[in-house]
């Protein structure tokens, strides 16, 4: 376990090192740079900006000095948000997202599996239906449209929820609905589908002629092996999730990463785009590791090479 | 087992209750929630270059001078100022007993510290140039001497400013928030990131700052050491920094904000009859670039002739919802001359395109074509017109494929992203462009000189002699009728020319809830929300 713990980290460095190259070379090609605005600013004050900020050197000079710089844990000055370090920004906006994402991640899960459980065990009948109803609508409605009609409904019509900021929990409310639904249909429609190949397998047909209770039998039997590929499709989730989503911090004023990371690109604020990729690309990896390990407790059978 | 998850869940619901309730701003305060723009890149006066970061700072500094609701120059740290005979000296008397927001005391140096450290190449001030260029000795301190800039304190109440040539709208820069004066101790102390704390976040305006979150908030509070404290009613500012406009109008709607500037387009024409939605004229002109540099626009013919082809009135009030108006000239209402308003007194008083007579340009415009050299368009390549693509711009887009197709011609249009939009039109790597300014100060000059050939803006790289000789004569002459008179030649110039096509008067629109009194809104594009008052 250990080895292999190990191996995975050595490959975990190479990929980051790798999406930081890549990001770095793309980043560049992009045309427009940070310092642009309608009106042009001199040339002196230009010219002022990039030695400042390093830019006026040849492109693998400021590779090289990055790369030196990120080992040391400096990832520099945001270009767009003077005054500010990237690792402020970052500090500062992660948990605001991951608070956010976490507990949506939690709500999807909670109410995910139950519904896709119950939908595999009343297959074709009209709770099944209903279900499969809500996690299309679920997977085809985007988040925007979740964000702006639970603002204008519950918000400003009713006036019931907060539109905006995060300061109370209520104000939690629509932004984990709006950021919930989408994962919560997938689960329930995971969970239906691997539910349903589980309940008709021989063990379980074993475990009720043995006279287990269905509660028992469904418990500890078949929700175990049915939850795997939720597990799978939790890890990338929660990486994702936890850093933040643009459109929902957007709409609801939420201090999240989720806007800078999108954000960074459009103001070509370089060293915040390295920034947020690479601490992407790190939870990513992060998350996908653990799930691999939570395979493992999960499923005994799982060998981990 | 029942009765425990009852508890629990009643716990709970108490505890989000209580929460909720310690979360209540209190009712005593007085304090307005306004929504004027996105989340600054900064709040150094210095480093600002954009509208909402100028209008922040003017709650939170003042300037040498200041500009009252009927847009005339007022004094402001300054209690007086003069201007030496030949227009080169000014000398501000600054008021007795100034105090920065610390409580520490301001003097005279602040200004010297602050005007030199805007021009010094380590700052890089964008508008260093803009605001301090006619200053003796500029290009010296710009090369790192910053002691040759000819701004001093001969005591610890005046100021004196030494100019190189005489510069006729100089009080008005002296009332821009670039040249707000900041705090040497808190910059030395804490470098570029002074400007993003409360703690080191050191001004002398009416209010300081209280708490800044990125992309949330800015809580501004009343400043106890401003100079006319008692003239300020509000205890507290929030600034919402939100950047989608339907969560603008949500939290309008709720009641949670009392001013928003970003109204949803789309329901503009229902809010039209409101007493709460208001649309105001700003200084500026919604134009298109056209690159005069490739050889097929080389002729003003038929540049004139892709300008008389624009329905200026049905672009501006249909497409662009009435809240830009048509504009015949490229100065638009507001700007003043010598003579009183500019537009009254350009070209003999008459609009320079009769945009009531659609059909009649149309017709021009197609003669002007074949006079050109090209009939029915023929022989003309495809027009690639390229925009970014925010507010009107893209309709507008679609509109100029209809109206140029009337001339024969082709239209493609490219929609490019806001961050390559501006370098590339800078570049002159366009043939047709969506372009836009808002004047910085009530002067023609700071338009006009767009299409000076050596000027870093000139996007249309549009090249003319005359029209440069026209702008340094203005820039030179010290009598301003005849100023005037030289800034109106260079207008005429460029309107016969077509040197840019003027298609809009920018404006305004915002939402303003009835229960704030006492603030205006000037044509620079800021809210003057420090005087106002909440009515309950």
């Amino acid at each position: 376990m250990l080895k292999y713990i190990l191996k995975r980290v050595v490959l975990a460095a190479l990929t980051i090192f790798l999406v930081a190259t890549i990001t770095f070379l793309l980043m560049n090609l992009v045309p427009g740079g940070p310092f642009v605005a309608e009106k042009s600013i001199s040339e002196q004050a230009q010219q002022a900006l990039n030695e400042k900020y390093g830019l006026d050197q040849p492109l693998i000079v400021q590779y090289k000095n990055y790369m030196k710089n990120i080992l040391k844990g400096d990832f520099g000055l945001s270009l767009k948000q003077r005054g500010r370090t990237v690792t402020d920004i970052i500090t500062s906006k992660f948990p605001v997202s991951a608070r956010l994402g976490g507990l949506s991640v939690l709500t999807a899960l909670l109410i995910g599996i139950p519904l896709g459980s119950v939908a595999a065990l009343n297959r074709g009948k009209w709770i099944d239906s209903v279900i499969i109803v809500i996690a299309t609508c679920g997977i085809a409605v985007p988040s925007f449209v979740l964000c702006t009609v639970g603002m204008y409904t519950f918000g400003v019509n009713l006036g019931w929820l907060p539109t905006f900021g995060l300061t109370t929990p209520l104000h939690y409310v629509l932004p984990i609905f709006s950021l919930s639904f989408y994962p919560t249909a997938y689960i329930a429609r995971l969970m239906r589908s691997s539910m349903l190949d589980v309940i008709g397998q021989d063990y379980m047909r074993t475990a009720r002629s043995k006279g287990l209770s269905q509660f028992i039998s469904l418990f500890k039997h078949a929700l175990r092996n049915a939850i795997m590929p939720v597990v799978t499709y939790v890890g990338p989730l929660l990486a994702y999730t936890l850093t933040g989503s643009f459109i929902v911090e957007k709409i609801f004023v939420i201090p999240g990463l989720g806007k800078e990371f999108i954000s960074s690109i459009s103001n070509r604020d370089y060293t915040l785009i390295m920034g947020t990729t690479i601490f992407l690309a790190t939870l990513i990896i992060l998350m996908n590791m653990l799930v691999d390990i939570v395979y493992k407790l999960v499923d005994p059978r799982i060998k981990l090479k | 087992m029942k009765k425990r998850l009852a508890l629990i869940l009643a716990t709970v619901l108490l505890l989000t209750l209580g929460l909720a309730a310690c979360n209540k701003p209190g009712t005593k305060t007085k304090q307005l929630v306004a929504q004027i723009g996105p989340n600054p890149e900064t709040l150094d006066p210095a480093l600002n270059s954009a509208v909402d970061g100028g209008n922040m700072l003017l709650f939170t500094f003042d300037c040498l001078l200041n500009i009252d609701k009927d847009n005339n120059l007022i004094p402001g740290a300054a209690e007086s100022w003069v201007t030496s005979e030949d227009g080169k000296t000014w000398t501000f008397k600054l008021r007795e007993g100034l105090k920065w927001s610390d409580g520490s005391d301001f003097t005279a140096n602040d200004f010297v510290y602050s005007w030199k450290r805007v021009v010094d190449p380590a700052t890089a001030a964008p508008y260093s140039e803009t605001v301090l260029g006619m200053v003796e000795g500029y290009a010296e301190a710009t090369g790192g001497n910053l002691d040759a800039l000819q701004v001093s304190a001969p005591d610890e109440h005046t100021f004196v400013v030494k100019l190189a040539y005489p510069c006729a709208y100089f009080g008005e820069l002296a009332a821009f928030a670039a040249l707000s004066p900041v705090n040497k101790a808190t910059i030395e102390a804490n470098g570029e990131a002074w400007a993003t704390k409360p703690e080191t976040y050191i001004s002398n305006g009416p209010f300081k700052m209280k708490e800044w979150v990125p992309s949330s908030y800015i809580l501004l509070e009343k400043n106890e050491h401003y100079r006319d404290k008692d003239a300020i009613k509000l205890d507290s500012i929030k600034l919402l920094l939100m950047e989608d406009p339907n969560a603008a109008y949500a939290a309008y709607k709720t009641g949670e904000a009392l001013l928003i500037k970003d109204v949803p387009t789309a329901e503009i024409p229902s809010l039209r009859e409101n007493d709460d939605f208001y649309v105001d004229p700003l200084l500026g002109t919604y134009y298109l670039s056209i690159n005069n540099s490739l050889e097929e626009f080389k002729d003003a013919r038929v540049r004139k002739a892709l300008s008389l082809a624009i329905d200026r009135e049905y672009v501006a009030n249909t497409l662009m919802q009435g809240v830009y108006t048509p504009a015949p000239n490229f100065i638009g209402p507001g700007v003043a001359d010598a003579n009183g308003s500019f537009i009254d007194n350009a070209n003999g008083g008459k609009p320079y395109i009769d945009i009531t007579d659609h059909e009649g340009n149309l017709a021009k415009a197609k003669e002007l074509l074949a006079e050109a050299g090209y009939p029915n368009g023929e022989g003309l390549p495809k027009i690639v017109y390229s925009t970014n693509d925010s507010g009107y711009h893209k309709v507008v887009a679609q509109y100029l494929q209809d109206a140029w197709g009337e001339l024969g011609l082709t239209v493609e249009v490219d929609i490019v992203e806001w961050a390559s939009f501006t370098p590339m039109r800078r570049a002159g790597d366009y043939q047709t462009a969506r372009n836009g300014w808002l004047c910085d100060y009530n002067d023609a000059s700071n338009m006009l000189e767009l299409l000076v050939s050596t000027n870093g803006n000139n996007d249309g790289k549009y090249n003319n002699p005359e029209y440069d000789e026209a702008m340094r004569k203005a820039a030179q002459e010290t009598d301003p009728v005849k100023r005037s008179q030289y800034l109106h030649q260079a207008e005429d110039i460029l309107m016969n020319e077509a040197a840019c096509i003027p298609v809009a008067y920018y404006s305004e629109f915002w939402l303003q809830s009835p229960k704030i009194t006492g603030s205006w809104f000037s044509p620079y594009g800021y809210w003057y929300l420090h005087y106002a008052d909440i009515a309950e």
